[in-house]
């Protein structure tokens, strides 16, 4: 993303526009140009931005001034005062007023420009991926120097545990724990495993990690290894990601070469040997015992659980597995401190969050920013704000076993505990941002099908379960659905959280559930009133 | 169907081929079968008789694996494999349209094969290239940013 020195921001809602947003947009524009500082300067349509009091308003970062309402007479005076000659141009600002709830991130972010931050994606982009002396030379293999040379596993452990890392897989279980549990367990052999069969629709980070900067993953992998006492890991990459599986295959012989794996690493007796294995086509291999199987050459089933991988993984052995996201962050850490990492996104779960962003908005792609940060920032100042300057109505996060989040909970900060108490899930980072366009029933039953596909059938609440509640979606979206199909929706998505063995079933509900709370309306117009509200459904009138 | 007329030995080089690469133990398995499934286009039955005999494993375990995977075929495919992305990030962005103008150009369903053996369309889910969605991908080449109006150009191509 191109860096800019100041970021201005108009306010597009329905209001705004009948003030004459559109018309300040353009005069901001050529004035900015007037200046010459379109290079400098990047401007916005925003949208909503939760305030409709002095409509249209201009907001300018990073210094956070609220100016309304702004009108096309006034602009030039704006340009010239703040963005020309830096100063607030304080007889336009917008009335003070208190600013709570929808508004709120607009205080919280006073005088920061929310600017990425880029840990886990420092070097993507940046280094030849290709090059070992690349990674070298932007501080690689420190971090594995220092854990081996400096530090006991136990100092690891607790400096994981204090910097606060939680896995970023989706489950956001304590990393520095997990790594615990596996070097508790007795064994004369374990195994690190690195999940990188990324398939959550919408999730693209851990391609990118693993195509743009494959040592660190090594490395990272590495410091696991000789932490919890293992000698052997394995990189499991999706079968799709072949430029992935190509660089990491590449990064380890390079690596091999180097003496950063094999034996007496750094000059100690630590050794360690590391196999990429191809995933060939399965969701659930994302699940771990499911991952675990495949390696063994397995279908890749997930097991009943306990025991879980940290006692028996992988040959029977203590498993310790990681997602791609969640190594990245370790080397950072152990270079530069729990103290340090602690520093970015909330207490209760400090770091960045890679997020993808996709949908019907601007700008899709990816970036990397504190935790904490709120959808609304994400829509206004990531994305560009909405295509066609179409309400948003909804975003599915983590993939399809995310949350569907309505507009109305576009303010909660997204981090582990704020999700969690609004009763939504931050799952693996994935943005799907849909606008007013968007048909619930159709989009749930798109999530359902993949699951009804994806589901391993080894158990019975998964198989049966997805099949039956794809089958009540189509009728709905096909206009023979009745009221009592709905609550059997509801029936289901409950009986799949309770019975599923793992966590795709577990969560596969997770969309009926969510449609029915935020938008039964809609829902209901299907079956009551034969109607799709977007008019996206088909509505023939068959029924299976 | 033609495919399966496969010549016997040039399955039987294929497999001696993958296990010789990957040798022949139980966690190798995945990759071998990946490895023939590249080779032929798919896994036929001779060849499940070849491994099963080289690696001995029950040729029904051989076979509940590679049935398990999307990307290993236990049917002869066509000449070109189109792999359509239904997910939800390319179904919000117009994805739906473009199946529509695929089937459309194809005449055939899901999981079929055109009579000529050209074309096998499958759906695949997510390929992590959303951020171009809608995305199709035929044999390698991949395609982001796909129009319906731009299907029977691309597809054109591969005839």
């Amino acid at each position: 993303m191109k860096a800019y020195r100041s970021m201005v921001l108009v306010s597009s809602d329905p209001a705004s526009i009948e003030q004459g947003a559109n018309e300040v947009y353009q005069a901001l524009q050529s004035e900015i140009n007037a200046y010459g500082l379109e290079n400098e300067i990047s401007l916005t349509m925003v949208g909503d931005v939760g305030r409709h009091d002095a409509v249209p308003l201009v907001i300018v970062y990073p210094e956070a001034v609220i100016y309304g309402p702004v009108t096309k007479e006034n602009v030039h005076h704006l340009v010239e005062e703040h963005l020309y000659k830096g100063r607030i141009a304080s007889t336009l600002q917008a009335p003070i007023k208190e600013l709570s709830g929808k508004i709120a991130w607009l205080n919280t972010r006073k005088g920061t420009l929310p600017a990425e931050q880029r840990i886990v994606l420092e070097r993507a982009g940046i280094i030849d991926p290709e090059s070992i002396d690349d990674y070298i030379i932007h501080d690689g293999y420190q971090a594995l120097a220092k854990a081996l040379t400096e530090m006991s596993p136990e100092e690891i452990f607790s400096t994981l545990e204090k910097s606060g890392l939680r896995g970023r897989g989706g489950a956001g279980f304590p990393t520095g724990t997990k790594w615990r549990f596996v070097y508790k367990s007795k064994s004369s052999k374990k195994y690190v495993i690195c999940n990188a069969d990324e398939s959550e629709p919408g999730t693209f980070k851990d391609r990118l990690i693993l195509e743009g900067d494959p040592h660190s993953i090594i490395e990272a992998l590495a410091i696991a290894a000789y932490a919890v006492g293992a000698d052997e890991g394995y990189l499991y990459i999706r079968g799709e990601y072949t430029i992935a599986q190509q660089r990491m295959k590449k990064a380890i012989q390079q690596a091999e070469e180097m003496g950063f794996l094999g034996e007496n690493i750094f000059g100690t007796d630590f050794e360690f040997k590391l196999h990429v294995h191809s995933g060939a086509g399965a969701y659930i291999c994302g699940e771990e015992t499911a991952l675990i199987e495949s390696i063994e050459g397995k279908r890749g089933e997930p097991r009943a659980r306990p025991p879980y991988p940290t006692t028996n993984g992988l040959w029977g052995k203590p498993t310790l597995v990681n997602n791609v996201e969640t190594l990245a962050n370790v080397p950072p850490i152990i270079r530069r401190g729990a103290d340090w990492y602690q520093s970015f996104g909330p207490a209760s779960s400090p770091g960045t969050k890679v997020y993808t962003i996709m949908g019907n908005v601007n700008q899709t792609g990816l970036i990397e920013v504190p935790m904490g940060i709120t959808l609304r920032e994400v829509i206004a100042i990531y994305a560009k704000g909405m295509k066609n300057g179409k309400p948003f109505k909804l975003a599915q996060t983590g993939g399809s076993s995310g949350s569907i989040i309505p507009a109305v909970l576009q303010d909660t900060p997204m981090d582990f505990d704020s999700f969690a108490k609004a009763g939504v899930a931050l799952g693996s980072g994935a943005l799907l941002i849909c606008d007013e366009e968007t048909c619930v029933v159709d989009l749930a039953r798109v999530l359902l099908n993949f699951f009804r596909k994806e589901s391993c059938g080894k158990c019975n609440p998964c198989r049966i379960g997805n099949q039956r509640a794809y089958e009540i979606l189509t009728n709905v979206a096909e206009g023979t659905g009745t009221m009592q199909d709905l609550d059997d929706l509801m029936l289901l998505s409950e009986n799949l959280y309770q019975l599923s063995n793992c966590g795709l079933g577990q969560t596969a509900g997770a969309p009926i559930r969510d449609i029915l709370a935020h938008f039964r309306a809609e829902v209901e117009a299907h079956v009551r009133l034969k109607v799709c509200p977007t008019g996206i459904c088909p509505m023939s009138g068959k029924r299976i | 169907m033609q495919g399966n007329d496969k010549d016997g030995a040039l399955v039987k080089k294929a497999v001696h081929a993958a296990v010789e690469h990957f040798g022949s133990s139980q966690d190798e398995l995945i990759p071998i079968l990946n490895e023939i499934n590249r080779t032929i286009g798919y896994i036929p039955g001779e060849a499940f008789d070849e491994l099963s005999s080289l690696l001995r494993v029950p040729r029904s375990q051989l076979f509940s694996v590679a049935s398990f995977y999307r990307m290993l075929s236990t049917k002869p495919r066509g000449k070109h494999v189109i792999q359509f992305c239904e997910s939800a990030p390319c179904h919000v962005v117009g994805g739906r349209e473009v199946w529509q103008a695929i089937k459309d150009f194809l005449k055939i369903e899901e999981d079929e094969t055109t009579p000529d053996g050209h074309w096998t369309l499958v759906t695949t889910s997510c390929l992590g290239l959303c951020s171009v969605g809608p995305v199709m991908v035929v044999d390698e080449d991949i395609y982001g940013n796909v129009d319906p109006a731009q299907v029977a150009n691309i597809l054109e191509k591969y005839r």
